[in-house]
């Protein structure tokens, strides 16, 4: 399998990434050399093993459910790039 | 010696004996970064807060510019996150204040550690103390030079598929990645989350394991850390491998690496043989397999977890003179776009295609299927085997610039590191040598889970038989 200038495209929009024409290229030569190169994976037999998701088995981690301190909306918002009436600002989504 | 040269040990004792204050000491660090970081370029920026000099272990320390320090500004070395100042600590940055620990600055990085030289930093690179004209190793290639040019006693960085141990390995110092679960990821920015580990890189093993100590252990706020009893690492400092069987992959003696590196893991494996450990040959017959492994699991994890930078919350945020989707959406386009550099965007991409629909179970489910495979190899040669030893990484520090434009002759410099990522096992690097330009070579150790001690114990045993670990850098 190789990766066209299309597929890049047709990723670069899945991940909210602006690709412009003269990227283009490059990202589609050197994407397209790592695929090639990974595709040494397919010559393994994997039909009965199990996937590693995390290497040290874990469980779901549950704790009590109780309201304990964290941080203000004063203090979550004092990082925001933009805040108004104690929320995240965003441009205009719905005319 | 001057205090900024000291090991962390050295340091404490001189501290606790009255002969310097470690008010003191933090300054004479101080003004060995102003007098050298011209050139190496390791701080991206000094703390914000003069430290609080009265704790019980008041070491100098560098930290990496992924680890969350309460009102510190913390970017990944990315342009998307300039501005974030954090408002909490790490899970580890809260212990280092706990111990005493004494934050001197944050150090560079690749960007979302994504590199293995530390030239795809939004600052520009870090150099190499052994020789200018190199990189230091990445990912964690400013906490490796800080440490060796003695900008700080000690640092912590983060390793996904040898991040502490390669930059270790070229900067001729120790780095040690623990076991999966074994240090909290609580308040270290994810890059990979099943692989990721915060370790320690010190200018020796004892330092190594006084980190260690301070580090480790359970903690609620991060689900995939492990609770198991912490021991205390400086009792692993035992000067004897009498006994120890020490096993050697077949696989990792072959073509690529370069006729130097091995030189000097073939003496330390003689060397450990004379002081009586057995060596045994292994088989890892997977391990070829690791690098495209982990650039399937690694991006693929990436790609998930920068989906969060997008401009609504923090850090930057673009917006583009003409609409072209809608405001939104041009919006998250423009951020991240701007934001993140080249490698970052290769890696999310990457991650993205091998996640998205039609080739989920090609790439993702097969290279986790892969990685089941090099953990079943590891774990088998564990049956027989105390520790595993390789090289830690197949050449010494490489110019800058030379695999920049090369993605995956970059990636391949980890391919003795990335199987301890995948299979969760401790690993390490300690210094074995230089090569005739005199730059130096690591040997790294694997061991079993949770079993730290024992590599500490056998880099303890070499470090105390060879010169390597006191040579320092001509700056």
């Amino acid at each position: 399998m190789s990766i066209s200038r299309e597929d890049v495209k047709y990723v670069a929009a899945l991940a909210r990434i602006d690709v412009p024409e003269d990227k283009l290229e490059g990202f589609t030569k050197t994407l397209a050399g790592i695929v090639q190169y990974v595709e040494q994976l397919q010559k393994l037999d994997v039909d009965n093993i199990k996937p590693t998701s995390h290497a040290v088995p874990v469980g779901n981690v549950l704790r009590p459910d109780v309201v304990k301190p964290s941080l203000t909306n004063q203090e979550a918002l004092a990082i925001a790039v933009e805040a108004k009436d104690g929320f995240f600002k965003v441009p205009l989504v719905i005319e | 010696m001057s205090p900024h040269q000291l090991t962390a040990h050295a340091l404490l004792d001189l501290i606790k004996s009255g002969k310097i204050s470690a008010k003191d000491a933090y300054g004479d660090v101080l003004s060995r970064i102003k007098a050298v970081d011209g050139r190496i370029k390791a701080y991206v920026r000094m703390a914000q807060t003069e430290p609080d000099f009265n704790g019980g272990m008041p070491v100098p320390i560098a930290l990496k510019d992924n680890l969350c320090t309460k009102g510190e500004e913390v970017t990944c070395a990315s342009r998307i996150l300039k501005g974030f100042h954090s408002p909490y600590d790490a899970g580890v940055v809260e212990k280092i204040k706990k111990s005493g620990g004494t934050i001197l600055g944050i150090v560079n990085m690749d960007e979302f550690a994504f590199g293995s030289s530390c030239e795809s930093s939004c600052y520009g690179p870090t150099f190499n103390p052994w020789n200018l004209e190199c990189v230091p190793g990445g990912s964690s290639g400013g906490s490796a030079a800080s440490v060796a040019a003695d900008e700080a006693i000690w640092a912590l960085g983060s390793d996904t598929g040898g991040s502490i141990r390669q930059p270790a390995s070229f900067c001729g110092i120790v780095g040690l990645k623990p076991t999966y679960g074994r240090v909290s990821r609580y308040g270290l920015i994810a890059f990979a989350s099943s692989l990721d580990q915060i370790g320690p890189l010190t200018k020796d093993v004892g330092d190594c394991a006084l980190l260690m100590n301070i580090i480790s252990g359970y903690d609620q706020r991060d689900s995939t850390s492990v609770n198991v009893s912490v021991p205390d690492y400086t009792k692993a400092l035992v000067n004897d491998v009498r006994g120890l069987k020490i096993g050697i992959p077949k696989e990792a003696f072959v073509e690529g690496l370069d006729a130097e590196v091995r030189r000097s893991v073939e003496d330390a494996l003689d060397l450990l043989k004379k002081l009586g450990a057995v060596i045994k040959e292994v088989s890892l017959p997977h391990t070829p397999y690791a690098v495209a492994t982990y650039y399937i699991v690694a991006t693929a994890e990436a790609s998930s977890n920068l989906a969060r930078f997008d401009g609504v919350r923090y850090g930057l945020r673009a917006t583009p003179a003409k609409v072209r989707k809608n405001a939104l959406v041009d919006m998250y386009e423009e951020t991240r776009s701007k934001g993140f550099g080249d490698e970052a965007k290769r890696r999310i991409m990457l991650g993205t295609y091998a996640l998205s629909s039609g080739y989920y179970d090609a790439y993702y489910l097969r290279g986790q299927k892969v990685r089941t495979l090099i953990k079943n190899d590891l774990d088998e040669a564990f049956k027989d085997c105390d520790c595993v030893l390789t090289p830690t990484s197949p050449t010494v520090a490489f110019k800058v610039g030379e695999k920049i434009s090369d993605p995956l002759s970059m990636y391949l410099s980890d391919i003795y590191t990335i199987p301890a990522n995948l299979a969760g096992i401790p690993a390490i690097s300690i210094p074995c040598g230089f090569s005739q330009s005199g730059l130096p070579i690591g040997l790294q150790l694997m061991g079993k889970a949770f079993d730290e001690e024992m590599l500490l114990r056998v880099s303890y045993t070499y470090e105390q038989n060879t010169p390597w670990h006191t040579k320092k850098p001509n700056l």
